[in-house]
């Protein structure tokens, strides 16, 4: 079981708290976890990575065990605590507000 | 007894805004996609209950919602809006080529027969439409592809297309317009365009009566008589006798004839309204006063409208997709300021009452006539 936490405004739009678990087949990559994310939630689609060239929006990065992964590859091995649930994958939108 | 519905569209949400036919009195709700840019809610003239909402943030992009229910309740439709073809380019501020990139939806133009079919106005400027109720968005792409398209620039809100309007005389016509290109209309439903600018004047462009590069701000029409249009410019109100075609100024005496919002009352063809801005430079009101100016004779003649508007030391802006009409008996007339309030007059402008205050800054006001 994979973990994945949202940002606030996209809680909001699926309809979900503040993380969302998913069964991921194959290997645990960044990748596969927006795939699985986006077809769990396809209300999400568009709003982390782009629909047509899978980019990340620039405006959000990708966080998981204290590392910034948002400029790896997508198709790296994530962790294996993030592959096994006990660390969650985190979508981190860019601080505003002052 | 008839009802009143305003869909309210604001920098964090979306508002719903209801009455009976009295307009004394309002319920609010909201607010509708929270901590979101909600640039247009709007309802299908075929069915009021069916609407939807174009809402956006500089983190997600875009999402698109349709409410079955009068916004009760809302659903995400497709948000994919994608360029046909090879990536075309416009100027950039700087004068140079950039690619065109999708950003956001502007506006959302409901067919007035067929409730899933929308037309969509985007940045960077381009018209999409649905025909099967938001699940996909197809282009229209002959507008972007446009043998002007190339020498459009945006303005400082982006290159968009902001304005459609659509003709129950005219099924295949469509009348678009777009900062800073201008105006374009369609006669055979999207598939050729264009440039209707003709006696537009525009000071900040090499030639100030070029066929495209003029700041349209936004256009309005009533639907008795669709050859007669009415365009609030960056700087001019314009009126067409003949859709678009030409173009001559009725200004007249206003005391600046910068603003956004111009529209019609809906059942005098020749009563229209703006709220003037000081200018390009500050976005706010003159002299700290906010007023509608009314012409009862289709432009040049203006009488201000301040009973019940605040007289001194207001400074917002009124944006141009933020005015609407109802189509009761007696006309009324809508719009909401960046400093969050809605304004509503039940008697065609003579009086006006704060609706609702402190909401974010609105984006839009679009009024439905529910029987």
């Amino acid at each position: 079981m994979i973990r994945v936490e949202l940002p606030s405004n996209l809680r909001t739009l699926a309809n979900v708290g503040r993380e969302v678990e998913l069964n991921v087949d194959g290997p645990v990559t960044q990748r596969s976890v927006l795939d699985a994310l986006e077809a769990a939630y396809p209300m999400l689609r568009g709003t982390i990575r782009d629909q047509v060239t899978y980019r990340r929006r620039a405006m959000l990065r990708f966080f998981a065990c204290e590392e910034d992964l948002s400029d790896t590859s997508i198709d790296a091995p994530l962790p294996d605590e993030v592959a096994t649930g006990r660390e969650p994958y985190l979508v981190i939108g860019a601080i505003a507000g002052g | 007894m008839a009802k009143v519905r305003l869909l309210v569209g604001t920098h964090k949400g979306a508002f719903v805004l209801t009455s009976d036919e009295r307009r004394k009195q309002w319920k609010v709700d909201g607010p509708q996609f929270a901590g979101w840019d909600v640039y247009h809610v709007k309802g299908s003239p075929a069915d009021p209950d069916r609407m939807y909402a174009a809402q956006s943030r500089g983190w997600f992009g875009q999402v698109v919602q349709r409410s079955d229910d009068g916004g009760a309740t809302w659903e995400p439709v497709s948000n994919e809006f994608r360029y046909e073809g090879a990536t075309s380019t416009h100027k950039w501020y700087d004068n140079s080529d950039h690619p065109y990139e999708f950003l956001r939806a502007w506006h959302l133009e409901p067919s007035l027969s067929d409730p899933d079919m929308v037309y969509a106005g985007v940045e960077d400027a381009a018209l999409f439409r649905t025909t099967d109720a938001g699940k996909s968005w197809e282009e229209l792409p002959a507008l972007r592809t446009h043998p002007t398209a190339s020498s459009w620039a945006p303005g400082a809100g982006g290159l968009c297309l902001h304005t459609i309007i659509l003709d129950k005389d005219h099924p295949d016509r469509i009348v678009t317009a777009i900062s800073s290109a201008g105006a374009f209309r369609s006669d055979d439903a999207g598939k050729t365009w264009r440039a209707i600018n003709q006696g537009l004047r525009s000071n900040f462009i090499p030639d100030p009566d070029a066929e495209v590069g003029h700041c349209v701000h936004h256009i309005a029409m009533h639907p008795s008589r669709p050859n007669v249009l009415f365009m609030q410019k960056h700087w001019d109100v314009m009126r067409s006798e003949n859709s678009g075609d030409t173009w001559h100024e009725i200004s007249g005496n206003l005391p600046t004839d910068f603003g956004f919002v111009i529209d019609v009352h809906a059942h005098e063809p020749e009563t229209i309204y703006v709220v003037p801005i000081k200018s390009d430079s500050d976005h706010f009101v003159p002299d700290g006063k906010l007023r509608v100016y009314r012409s009862r004779t289709g432009g040049n003649e203006w009488e201000p409208l301040t009973k019940g508007l605040p007289q001194k030391d207001c400074y917002v802006n009124v944006l141009r997709d933020a005015m609407s009409i109802d189509s009761l008996e007696s006309c009324g007339v809508y719009f909401g300021t960046t400093a969050g309030t809605v304004y509503g007059s039940a008697d065609g402008g003579d009086s006006w009452t704060a609706i609702v205050e402190n909401l974010p800054a609105v984006l839009s006001v679009e009024a439905q006539t529910l029987s």
